[in-house]
């Protein structure tokens, strides 16, 4: 039976350490993954660094990927997740000609309606912030365009699950 | 990293002494008990081999006459011994040059420690003279590396390389040392790693999981035990036999898995796999439950998996969760380290013979017997056959040898036919199927293991890939045995050429040397042999030989091993010609 491929977030957590995210990607390349989007931060554990990863891959690959990656020594935990369990968003920022701003008046409209936030305004440009869904950002990428875009850039998927993550009381126990 | 490796307290008071990086490199391995590595000197290593100078009572440095060489050394120590293989090189080409053994170590489940020194880390990214970046080139072949800029870290970092690369599936590990930190004073204090935070080894046995096994095992009519190496790293041989003695179950094994029970026990049908036995193979497809313990379902065993045991209901006794469902899906996975978990298994074990189903074991053999086996070991053709020599090493090591086999036509005959009385004995690279491998991997093995005949099978080909290690060997007068078994082809290529690309033999035809004439340039014994009558002779003098003997046996040019199950098929689909 063939599983169709689908979205899967990757939630990785482990220690801070140089190198882990070559061993991490690395998983990837040995099987020919592209990974879609990719995250690393603090996580809500001090110390513990958290990697979100967005892959289109079948369960049945990700369930073994998952196996490989918390083989590795520095890994303490990883899930995967379907955008359905998880509430994610992504961010963006537009860097655009400040003349727009006062000249088009539908640009106006168009931060406003789409939620989007100036982060800074100069004589020469200012600069639109984004979050949202995947989709919500092409949206507005796409009605900003025709007035041209200086700088575009989206940052990777961040998420959080609906369930709890048990990766907290995991650690506590092994502290205590 | 202090806050990731629990230390304990440490039952001997531990006294701080200032020293150098260099120093304290040695001191680690010291403490890690330690006693021989194997390696190359360099550029950027070259403090710790000063200090390997002046510690030369304590650790035996084996110079390898290539990197290469160094890493199947150190595999050959640990495979046979079950102790950490250590190999050191410089950087840069010293450093790349361990990357096959490391890959090999890797796949096999071998524990080394490997040691390379790195330009200083103040030139580090700066292309300069022999840099490498060998942390990442190395990452997806280690379990785990790590390289170390500050003297102070060296200590902790050994520690876990250590702990890491013995415990729970054993592997490879790779430590990166810059040259100031070698150079560099710190206070050194050693304590041993017993738990990283974030690494699991060993899952716990679920009771629940041996129960319901239990279960399967006493209802099954035709149950069926294939293991692997997991046996053998989890010294769990004894409870593997007294499981096989009380179920009176069929066990077959893997390449790696072989000698963990004796050949000669009556319930060991023998090797499953491409060049497996008839039986063991044939009835992987028709057992009702197929046990499999320490193993991890390799393409080389299974064949197509979609006609892979599927009308068994199967048992997967495996130490590393990764390995549970990624090529077979199992009915009942048993986590945990395989000496406990059979040790739980036995006492709810039910004695049982299955005499029905030996026999269908035994007439299969027959069938092997004759079609296969027979030609092999008693040719009725000119030419001699793998099988007979290897038939001849039997008899005379009386099964006591430790076979270290290349990669190949004469590796799959040495499997096939060894006689194994002791667990590791079988010494070969399985996983990733390095020619070159034996010639070195037996100068670690004689070395760990003095006492025990050390026989290395290799071809003509794979000889020629690690031949300098006959200086090696000539330098360290280490008494291995070295049988080429030389067909003048890449045999096992040739076979397939034969049999699979309309006997285009492609590249496979080997014009070669004198190598008994290369081997007395060593000053090793050496002596060829083509007839079958001087073959017993030949390999008595060889085993009784006082020190390192070259044994070439011309052996028949196109002969092919079977049986087979071609490359993709079915096991259902093996070949006896």
């Amino acid at each position: 039976m063939e599983q169709q491929k689908q979205l899967f977030t990757v939630s990785i957590y482990t220690e801070n350490n140089v190198g882990l995210l070559n061993r991490i990607s690395a998983i990837f390349q040995k099987r020919h993954i592209n990974i879609e989007s990719i995250n690393t931060s603090i996580s809500e554990i001090e110390g513990v660094s958290r990697f979100s990863l967005v892959v289109d891959v079948t369960e049945e690959q990700i369930r073994k990927i998952i196996g490989q990656i918390e083989k590795q020594v520095e890994v303490i935990k990883a899930f995967y997740h379907t955008d359905e369990e998880t509430i994610y968003q992504e961010s963006c920022l537009f860097k655009i000609k400040s003349d727009l701003l006062f000249e088009e008046r539908s640009i106006q409209n168009i931060i406003k309606e789409s939620n989007a936030r100036i982060v800074t305004v100069n004589r020469e440009f200012f600069v639109l912030e984004k979050s949202g869904r995947k989709h919500e950002i092409e949206l507005l990428y796409r009605e900003l365009k025709p007035f041209g875009i200086m700088q575009f850039v989206r940052s990777g998927r961040i998420s959080v699950t609906k369930d709890e993550m048990k990766i907290t009381k995991l650690l506590e126990a092994f502290n205590a | 990293m202090d806050t990731q490796t629990i230390k304990k307290e440490s039952l001997v008071e531990s006294v701080k002494e200032r020293i150098s990086g260099s120093e304290a490199v040695i001191k680690c391995l010291l403490a890690e008990g330690v006693d021989i590595i194997y390696g190359y000197p360099g550029g950027a290593i070259m403090p710790v081999y000063d200090e390997l100078y002046k510690y030369q009572e304590q650790i035996h440095h084996v110079l390898t006459r290539h990197e290469q060489g160094a890493t199947h050394a150190a595999q050959g120590y640990a495979r046979i011994s079950g102790k950490v293989g250590v190999a050191i090189s410089t950087s840069g080409p010293g450093a790349t040059n361990l990357i096959t053994g490391i890959a090999d170590a890797q796949i096999d489940s071998t524990p080394l420690v490997c040691i390379t020194g790195q330009v200083g880390s103040h030139l580090l990214g700066s292309d300069a003279f022999q840099e490498t970046d060998i942390v990442g080139i190395s990452t997806p072949v280690t379990k785990w590396n790590h390289q170390i800029t500050k003297a102070s870290e060296i200590p902790e970092v050994f520690a876990k390389a250590f702990y890491i690369a013995q415990s729970g599936r054993p592997g490879p590990v790779l430590i990166d040392i810059t040259k100031n930190a070698q150079f560099e004073e710190f206070d050194f204090e050693y304590n041993k790693c017993e738990a990283i935070r974030s690494y699991n080894p060993v899952p716990e046995t679920n009771p629940d999981t041996i129960d319901k096994a239990a279960t399967i095992i006493n209802e099954a009519k035709k149950p069926m035990i294939v293991w692997g190496q997991g046996v053998i790293l989890g010294q769990a041989e004894e409870e593997l036999k007294a499981v096989i003695e009380r179920t009176g179950i069929p066990s077959a094994w893997t390449i790696l898995g072989a000698s963990a029970i004796p050949t000669s026990h009556p319930l060991n049908v023998g090797m499953v796999g491409m060049h497996g036995n008839y039986a063991p193979n044939l009835l992987t497809n028709q057992c009702d439950v197929l046990i499999a313990i320490g193993m991890r379902f390799d393409d080389r065993v299974t064949g197509d998996l979609k006609t892979y045991a599927k009308q068994a209901t199967i048992i997967h006794f495996e130490i590393d969760p990764a390995e549970v469902d990624k090529n077979v899906k199992t009915d009942v996975a048993v986590l945990g380290d395989a000496k406990k978990s059979l040790s739980m298994l036995l006492p709810k074990l039910a004695k049982n013979q299955h005499p029905d189903w030996h026999q269908q074991f035994r007439d299969l053999y027959k069938v092997e017997y004759e079609k296969v086996i027979e030609d092999d070991l008693y040719p009725k053709q000119d030419g001699l056959t793998m099988g007979e020599v290897m038939k001849e090493i039997n008899l005379q090591t009386k099964g006591n040898a430790a076979i270290v086999s290349d990669v190949g036509q004469h590796q799959m005959i040495a499997c096939r036919y060894s006689e194994f009385n002791e667990t590791r004995s079988n010494i070969t690279s399985g996983g990733l199927g390095t020619m070159g491998f034996a010639l070195p991997a037996a100068i670690g093995a004689k070395m760990a293991s003095p006492e025990r005949e050390v026989i290395a099978i290799i071809g003509d080909g794979g000889y020629q890939m690690t031949i300098q290690e006959l200086g090696t060997i000539f330098q360290t007068k280490v008494p291995v045995k070295i049988v080429v078994l030389n067909n003048d082809f890449l045999g096992m290529v040739r076979q397939w050429q034969q049999l699979f690309f309309d006997k285009r033999y492609a590249s496979t035809e080997m014009v070669n040397p004198d190598f008994v004439g290369i081997a007395k340039g060593y000053f090793i014994e050496a002596q060829r042999v083509s007839k079958r009558a001087e073959l017993s002779g030949a390999v008595e003098e060889m085993i009784q030989h006082d020190g390192p003997y070259f044994l070439e046996v011309c052996v028949e040019k196109e002969d092919n091993v079977f049986p087979m199950i071609p490359s993709g098929a079915s096991v259902s689909d093996i070949r006896l010609s």
